[in-house]
């Protein structure tokens, strides 16, 4: 048997009220809030959290590949999933591929891990990031969201089989970004859902059941991509479900989330899968993947560390659109009078890929005191070369002492530094997020987050911060 | 083991500091150099070794001998972050007491305000980017709440204890016809400043300023043959750390061991062991305003945890039990990183010999000079204690 061995999701802490945008232009808004991926984040440290949430069952030392999907990549050239692969500690012998372009890349990613299983690698996680920008002012700018989700495809203790799939290919031009588009563009929406989304979804969905001999009653839950909440409904209706079978498409709590939109609300309906019950799963991107999951008697025994119902929960919503604007690079702001961050050296880099990535620092064999980074020469005792790696990446850790930094170069100043002391032995100055530096106190618990730092010289350079706990 | 007694000072120069835009490094230089050798009442041949003391508007000894014209001599360019001035005057002071040179110039110079940059901005050699990438006055504003909270101090008392040491360097500097900032600042302009590093505003920091400084150095028993008045060099300590600070849970913020080190040294050096009575004056480095608060406890001018309380009952005001950066401090001059640690080591020099005008502090026997180079946890720090009379 071949299906979802785990699951989890990441949904950014950050959400922008939809009225803040209405606000900005004096015009009408869809309700709700969007996920926003902080100005650190992009859809490789959203692949890694979501991934560390599904991970908590299952040792990194055990994935056979990592499949990372997502329509923006930070590099067209340049493996995104090796940079997961490292964040999560997995062995230098996984399969890593990015899928990559379309909106569909994360049920493609699924497929070929299923696949991949089927032939013999076991336990291959999938992550599926996506942030995408929108033009300002824009429907899209409304709509669209930032999140993640993360899957592990294998062959033991599977939650929720695959029992079939089916894919339809249509090369139709409903929405794109040439290579050096910033913004997303579509074509209008009648055609977009007429002559793509409506046909391609339905054919897909209809050959499935066709070959399954399903009806829309033998479904518990239809997770359906759509390019709005209304399409969402009027395609599932249209297709005989009833509204209580229509999975949530989180719209007004997190927008659309691009490729990874379907496979978030497919982590959702997994939290309460009962056993034996079936879940559609319909994507959409130059054509359709239908997929069919039916949940085993193991549905239950595995939950994501917070899953989209503890990530939904653990917000902060005050945002404004100028804010907005400046994460997502929409607006140049003065720059403060110290000079930018020299680009980092790729030796430098690679000699600390596995302390820098996956957040290794060393322990000293002889007194035991753990610290980061790494060190050949103890901290506590002096001892050489007696160290042994220590990884601190889920540790939990509290705030010793900080400082709220006006002065350093950020995309969102002030800075908060902190001086994070994990428990059981070792201290880190690093940089915090996600926080409200009003807020921070001494003695707050936080926790390791992974991020990109700054990019430099076309280099997206990725480590650490602590952020309060969530 | 100790330099005690066996160098003097027979000459210095000092700019003025501030924003000179109209001079180079160089020029700065030149000045610095000529007029110390004004001061001892000697040529540039009579020098046979040169230290230079650069953070980084320089780079080896030609820094010094090209504006100089220095006729191939031994010149060597010092780099110790802040300690980098006092550094190149410990390294001549020991040549000459080795008896390797009779005659020697340590020269600091720093040319800051060509950067553009607000602060002081120091490449760092190419590595991973994963350094936490603060500004200075992030680094040394951990020691604030650290202190604060340890000592149960509420945030407003804290504030306005930092804010008083701000206070007493700028009144001091008020009186110094070479300090940068020559105006007394009130305790609620400085209060209210801008913040910079919460919960240090802009008057919790020193200025970013330009200048130079020299001193010529001589053997204690020769001192007498260039002038009636030299000053003794008593002690000289550099201690640099292991980075603990930042990797062990042991270090609570409230304290600097590198300044603690490099004065529990010197104090063995120069014999001292009560530094609060015995000490005349100091000059500190005030780089930012908790680094000095911390600083009187390090060096044992204040007892642990008392510090706070000494700033508000004025201890080291000037007319206070322990005078304190008499001549302004950083907050007044900036800091020009190389040229600093000799411009404390030239107000020792005036406020021994009695020449320190209005703020000549009532007749101090030893002066104490302290810099501190790098980070509350991870730091190089130099203290030199000289002294008016030998033995």
């Amino acid at each position: 048997m071949v299906g979802i061995t785990a699951f989890g999701a990441y949904i950014p802490f950050n959400r922008l009220d939809r009225r803040k945008i209405a606000e900005a232009y004096g015009e009408p808004v869809p309700p709700g809030e969007k996920a926003v991926a902080n100005y650190d984040e992009d859809s490789v440290t959203m692949a890694v959290e979501a991934a560390r949430d599904c991970l908590a069952a299952l040792q990194p030392g055990s994935l056979g590949g990592v499949y990372l999907a997502t329509t923006t990549s930070p590099y067209r050239e340049k493996l995104s999933a090796a940079t997961v692969a490292a964040a999560l500690d997995t062995p230098d012998t996984v399969r890593t591929v990015d899928f990559t372009s379309s909106l569909r890349a994360g049920s493609a990613a699924l497929l070929a891990a299923a696949d991949a299983v089927h032939s013999g690698t076991d336990n291959v996680l999938v992550a599926v990031a996506d942030c995408r920008t929108a033009a300002a002012k824009g429907q899209f700018e409304q709509l669209f969201g930032d999140a993640a989700a993360s899957f592990v495809i294998g062959s033991s203790n599977v939650l929720a089989e695959l029992e079939d799939a089916c894919t339809v290919t249509g090369d139709v031009l409903t929405q794109w970004r040439e290579a050096d588009d910033r913004y997303v563009r579509a074509w209008e929406d009648r055609f977009v859902v007429s002559r793509g989304y409506g046909p391609l979804v339905t054919k897909a969905l209809a050959s499935l059941a066709g070959k399954m001999r399903l009806t829309p009653g033998d479904v518990h839950k239809l997770v359906l991509y759509a390019p709005s909440h209304r399409y969402l409904a009027g395609t599932a209706r249209s297709l005989g479900f009833e509204q209580s079978q229509i999975q949530n498409g989180l719209f007004g709590e997190v927008g659309l989330a691009g490729a990874a939109h379907a496979p978030l609300m497919l982590a959702s309906a997994l939290e309460s899968a009962q056993p034996g019950q079936r879940i559609l799963f319909a994507t959409f991107g130059e054509g359709a993947d239908a997929l069919l999951f039916r949940a085993t008697a193991n549905a239950g025994r595995f939950m994501p560390h917070r899953g989209v119902t503890g990530h939904l929960q653990s917000k902060k919503n005050t945002m404004n659109y100028l804010t907005y604007l400046r994460w997502k690079g929409m607006l140049d702001f003065e720059p403060p009078r110290r000079p930018d961050p020299e680009r980092p050296s790729a030796p430098a880099m690679w000699r600390n890929t596995r302390n820098n990535l996956a957040f290794y620092g060393s322990r000293c064999n002889s007194c035991g005191t753990p610290q980061i980074p790494a060190q050949r020469v103890c901290v506590h005792c002096r001892a050489k070369d007696e160290m042994s790696g220590h990884r601190f990446a889920d540790t939990p850790a509290r705030i010793a002492t900080y400082t709220i930094d006006h002065l350093t170069v950020s995309q969102d100043p002030p800075t908060v530094f902190a001086v994070v002391d994990f428990e059981g032995g070792g201290r880190l100055l690093c940089e915090m997020t996600d926080c409200d530096p009003a807020a921070v106190t001494i003695g707050m618990e936080v926790e390791m987050t992974f991020r990109r730092l700054f990019k430099a010289g076309g280099i997206h350079n990725y480590y650490w911060k602590a952020r309060p706990k969530r | 083991m100790s330099i005690r007694d066996k160098v003097a000072v027979i000459g210095m120069g000092c700019t003025s500091f501030g924003e000179h835009w109209d001079k180079s490094a160089n020029d700065m230089l030149i000045d610095a150099a000529y007029d110390a050798l004004a001061d001892a009442g000697l040529a540039p041949d009579d020098i046979q070794a040169y230290w230079l003391g650069t953070c980084a508007s320089g780079w080896a000894g030609i820094s010094l001998s090209e504006p100089l014209k220095i006729q191939y001599k031994p010149v060597t360019r010092v780099e110790n972050f802040c300690a980098t001035g006092t550094d190149a005057f410990r390294n001549a002071c020991y040549a000459v007491a080795s008896g390797a040179y009779d005659i020697a110039m340590a020269i600091g110079v720093e040319k800051l305000k060509d950067s553009g940059y607000s602060g002081l901005v120091i490449t760092p050699p190419p590595g991973d980017g994963t350094a936490p990438n603060y500004s200075a006055p992030a680094a040394f504003s951990l020691l604030a709440p650290a202190y604060f909270s340890k000592y149960g101090l509420d945030p407003a008392t804290g504030k306005k204890v930092l804010a008083r040491i701000a206070y007493k360097n700028h009144k001091n500097g008020a009186l110094n016809p070479k300090a940068q900032f020559r105006k007394e600042v009130s305790m609620e302009k400085i209060l209210q400043s801008p913040i910079v590093a919460a919960p240090l505003g802009v008057m919790d920091c020193s200025g970013v300023a330009d200048g130079s400084a020299a001193a010529i150095i001589v053997r204690a028993e020769d001192a007498g043959k260039y002038r009636p008045d030299p000053i003794y060099v008593k002690a000289l300590s550099v201690v640099a750390g292991p980075g603990h600070g930042a990797m062990h849970q042991d270090y609570d913020f409230t304290s600097i061991r590198e300044t603690y080190h490099a004065g529990v040294d010197a104090y063995r050096q120069a014999g001292i062991t009560d530094p609060r009575r015995e000490i005349s004056m100091a000059e500190v480095h005030d780089c930012f305003t908790p680094t000095e608060l911390v600083i009187y406890e390090d060096l044992g001018f204040s007892a642990r945890g008392r510090a706070w309380q000494d700033v508000l009952d004025g201890v080291f005001d000037l007319d206070g039990r322990l005078p304190v950066n008499p001549d302004g401090g950083l907050k007044s001059f900036g800091h020009p990183i190389g040229a600093s640690g000799l411009r404390m080591l030239y107000e020792m020099y005036l406020q021994l010999r009695g020449q320190a005008g209005p703020r000549q502090i009532d007749n101090p026997k030893l002066g104490l000079t302290h810099n501190l180079g790098g980070f509350p946890w991870e730091a190089v720090c130099s203290v030199c204690i000289v002294g008016k009379e030998p033995g």
